[in-house]
C-alpha cells in the first residue's frame, strides 16, 4: 500500500515537471482566421505549443474573459472594444523587451486613437464591413445599404445580417443620413424604424458562414470583406458591395490578457505575428489585409488585386474608421439592438 | 428503543454530504439569478448593485425608447414564450407517435435480441449533439440532400426553405429527444403482461380495441415519463434552435442567452430564466394534476 502511494506520488511529480517543460500558449481568437501553418511554424521555432479557441463576437469574448478562469493568454478584440478591455484591466501592457518587432507596424496603424503608441495591442488584420450579394439572384448595384435595409423583391427572405451591434446600427444610421455615434434622436428613431421594418425581410441573424453564401442558402447579407472574398473564391456569383451611404473600416488587435498563465510565451507569440512573412500567412488564409509593413512581398497575387481588398476609387470617400461611442449613445444603441434581436 | 433511533441518525449523517451539495448547488445559483433579476444592467453587460424592477417589467412590457411613456405588451417576448411551448408540445407529440411503434417493436423481439435493439437506440448519443445538429442542417438546407433529391425527381421546381424555420427546429428537437421517449416506453412495455393482450383477443376485441383499452392504459406510465423527459429539455432547448433557427427564430433559451451577450441586459436575462422555470413547473403541475384527476375518476 505504502509502495503504491510512493510510486504514484513519483509519477505525479514526474508528470508535473513534464508539464512544465511542455510550454503552452492559449490563443483565443475569432473563428476560422488562424492559419494552421502559422501555429505549426511558431511551435517549430519556439517549442511552445499553441492551442486555439474560437469566438464569434466581441461580446462573447468580453463576457467570457470577464468571468475569469478562462485559461487563455491572448485575445483579439476589434478596435472599438480595445478601450473597454484596457479600462477594465483585462489586458496587460506589451513587454517591449520581447515584442521588439513593434517597429514593423505600418505607421498609419501605429498611433491609433484606441491605443495611442500601441502600448497594449498590435494589429492582427483590418478590413471593411460591407455587403455580399449573389448576382444570380439579384444583379442590381451591390454598393448600397438598401440591399439590406429596403431589400429588392428577389432578396426578401434570403438575407442574413451579422449580429454585431455597432456594424448594423452604424449602417442604419448612415442610411438615414446620420454619422457614426449619432446622438440626434430623430435620426436614431428613423434608424430604429428602418431596422424594425427591414427585419421582416431577413432570413437569419447569424454569423453567416462562408458555406451558406457559397451554397446560396443565403443570397445576400452584411459581411466582412475577408469572408466575402473566401466565399467568392468558391462561387463566382458572389460580389462584395461597399455601401455608398458609408461603410466602416475596422481593425482586430492582438492583446495579452492580464491574467495570462504564460505572459512571456504570449509576448513571444505577439512578436512572432509582427514578422511580415507571418502576417502575410494570416492575410493569405483569412483574406484580410495586414497592418504589418512589408507583408505585401509574401502576399498571394490574387490578394493584391481583389475587389474585396482594393476599394473602388469612387467609394473610398464613403469609408471611415469605426470608433467607440460615448456611453450615453451606446445605451440607446443597446436598447434599439435588444428590440431588434427579440 | 434507543438503537433504531441511533441508526436513524446515522442514516441522516451519511446522507448529509450529498444533501448539502444538492441543496447548495441547486438553490445557490438560483438565488443569485433571482437577486440579479432585481438589479440594474451594467454597461457592456454585468450588473450594477442598485435595486430595479425594470428587468421584470421588460419581460412582459415594452417601453418605447423614444417615448418612455408609450408602454405596450411585449409581444416579441410573448411570441417567443408561445413558440417555445408550442414547439415543445409538438415535439413531445411527434416523439410519442414515432416512439410508440419503435418501443413496441423492440419489446416484442425475442428477449435475447432486445439488448441489441436498445443498444442501437443509444448510437446517436455517441456523437456530439452539435455535430448531429449540423448534420441535419446539411440535410435540409436549400442545396441539401432533401431538396436536391426532390428537385431531381421533379417534385418541386424551387428548393423548399426549411433551414432557419420553426419546422427545422421541430425536426431537430424530435430527432434529438426521440430516445428519451423510446426508452421509458420500452421500460413500460417490457413489464407488460402479454397474456392480457391475448385475453383481449380471446374476448373478441379488435386490434384497435386492444390497443386502446389494454395496451395504452398499461404503458401510460411510460408515456408520462417520456413526455416529461422530452417536454422539459425541449422548452429550454438552446443548441437546436440556435443552429437550425438561424438566430431569428428564437426560443426561450436563445432569448435568455441573448440578454447575457449581445443584449447586455443581465437582469432581464435573469428574469427570463426564472420565467422559464415557472413555466416548466406550471406545466408539470398541470400535467400531474390532470393525471391524478384521471386516475381518481377511474377508480372512483
Amino acid at each position: 500500500m505504502k509502495r503504491t502511494l510512493a510510486t504514484s506520488l513519483a509519477a505525479l511529480v514526474a508528470g508535473a515537471s513534464m508539464a512544465a517543460a511542455d510550454e503552452v500558449v492559449n490563443f483565443y481568437n475569432w473563428g476560422n482566421v488562424t492559419p494552421p501553418e502559422l501555429i505549426e511554424k511558431f511551435e517549430a521555432e519556439t517549442g511552445i505549443r499553441v492551442t486555439v479557441t474560437d469566438y464569434d463576437s466581441n461580446d462573447t469574448a468580453l463576457a467570457r474573459i470577464r468571468q475569469g478562469g478562462h485559461g487563455f493568454d491572448l485575445v483579439v478584440p476589434s478596435n472599438n472594444y480595445v478601450e473597454t478591455w484596457i479600462q477594465e484591466g483585462l489586458v496587460q501592457p506589451l513587454d517591449r523587451d520581447i515584442v521588439t518587432n513593434i517597429g514593423n507596424i505600418d505607421p498609419q496603424w501605429l498611433n491609433v486613437d484606441f491605443d495611442p503608441g500601441r502600448e497594449y495591442s498590435t494589429p492582427y488584420f483590418w478590413g471593411t464591413t460591407g455587403l455580399i450579394v449573389n448576382t444570380s439572384v439579384y444583379d442590381g448595384d451591390p454598393h448600397t445599404a438598401s440591399i439590406i435595409l429596403d431589400p429588392p423583391e428577389e432578396l426578401r427572405g434570403r438575407i442574413n445580417v451579422v449580429p454585431e451591434m455597432s456594424d448594423i446600427m452604424t449602417m442604419a444610421i448612415r442610411y438615414n443620413g446620420g454619422e457614426q455615434c449619432e446622438s440626434d434622436m430623430e435620426i436614431l428613431r428613423a434608424a430604429r424604424d428602418t431596422l424594425m421594418s427591414a427585419r421582416e425581410h431577413w432570413l437569419a441573424m447569424d454569423y453567416g458562414n462562408i458555406d451558406a453564401y457559397v451554397n446560396n442558402d443565403i443570397s445576400a447579407g452584411v459581411y466582412w470583406n475577408g469572408g466575402a472574398m473566401r466565399a467568392r473564391l468558391q462561387n463566382d456569383d458572389l460580389v462584395y458591395g461597399y455601401p455608398q451611404e458609408g461603410f466602416s473600416v475596422w481593425m482586430d488587435n492582438v492583446m495579452v490578457l492580464a491574467d495570462a498563465q504564460n505572459s512571456e510565451g504570449a509576448m513571444k507569440f505577439v512578436n512572432f505575428l509582427l514578422e511580415p512573412e507571418n502576417a502575410a500567412m494570416i492575410s493569405n488564409f483569412s483574406r484580410y489585409a495586414s497592418g504589418v509593413m512589408g507583408y505585401e512581398e509574401y502576399l498571394e497575387e490574387e490578394m493584391r488585386t481583389a475587389p474585396e481588398i482594393v476599394v473602388p476609387s469612387d467609394l473610398v470617400g464613403a469609408g471611415s474608421f469605426s470608433i467607440a461611442c460615448p456611453q450615453e449613445v451606446n445605451d440607446i444603441y443597446s436598447q434599439i439592438w435588444t428590440e431588434l434581436m427579440q | 428503543m434507543a438503537e433504531p433511533r441511533e441508526s436513524h441518525r446515522w442514516k441522516w449523517l451519511l446522507c448529509a454530504p450529498a444533501l448539502t451539495i444538492l441543496v447548495l448547488a441547486a438553490s445557490g445559483p438560483l438565488l443569485i439569478v433571482l437577486v440579479y433579476s432585481f438589479l440594474t444592467p451594467g454597461n457592456m453587460g454585468g450588473v450594477i448593485w442598485q435595486f430595479s424592477t425594470e428587468g421584470w417589467f421588460r419581460v412582459f412590457f415594452r417601453r418605447d425608447i423614444f417615448d418612455p411613456d408609450d408602454i405596450t405588451l411585449n409581444s416579441a417576448h410573448l411570441a417567443v414564450f408561445w413558440r417555445s411551448i408550442w414547439l415543445s408540445l409538438q415535439t413531445t407529440v411527434l416523439c410519442a407517435i414515432l416512439g410508440f411503434p419503435t418501443a413496441w417493436f423492440i419489446a416484442t423481439r425475442p428477449a435475447n435480441t432486445r439488448t441489441i435493439w436498445l443498444f442501437l437506440i443509444t448510437i446517436p448519443f455517441w456523437t456530439n449533439l452539435l455535430i448531429r445538429t449540423f448534420a441535419i442542417q446539411e440535410l435540409i438546407r436549400n442545396s441539401g440532400t432533401i431538396n436536391t433529391v426532390l428537385l431531381w425527381a421533379g417534385v418541386i421546381d424551387a428548393p423548399i426553405q426549411m433551414l432557419f424555420t420553426e419546422f427545422a427546429i421541430l425536426i431537430g428537437m424530435a430527432y434529438v429527444f426521440l430516445p428519451l421517449m423510446v426508452l421509458p416506453l420500452y421500460a413500460a412495455m417490457d413489464k407488460l403482461d402479454f397474456r392480457l393482450v391475448e385475453a383481449g383477443y380471446d374476448l373478441y376485441a379488435s386490434r384497435l380495441q386492444v390497443l386502446r383499452h389494454v395496451i395504452l392504459p398499461l404503458v401510460k406510465p411510460g408515456f408520462i415519463a417520456g413526455s416529461i423527459l422530452v417536454f422539459i429539455p425541449s422548452i429550454g432547448a438552446y443548441v437546436t434552435p440556435r443552429v437550425l433557427g438561424g438566430g431569428r427564430t428564437l426560443m426561450l433559451g436563445n432569448l435568455i442567452d441573448l440578454q447575457f451577450g449581445q443584449g447586455r441586459n443581465w437582469p432581464l436575462g435573469a428574469a427570463l430564466a426564472i420565467t422559464l422555470l415557472v413555466i416548466v413547473v406550471a406545466a408539470l403541475m398541470f400535467y400531474l394534476r390532470t393525471l391524478n384527476r384521471d386516475e381518481g375518476g377511474r377508480h372512483g
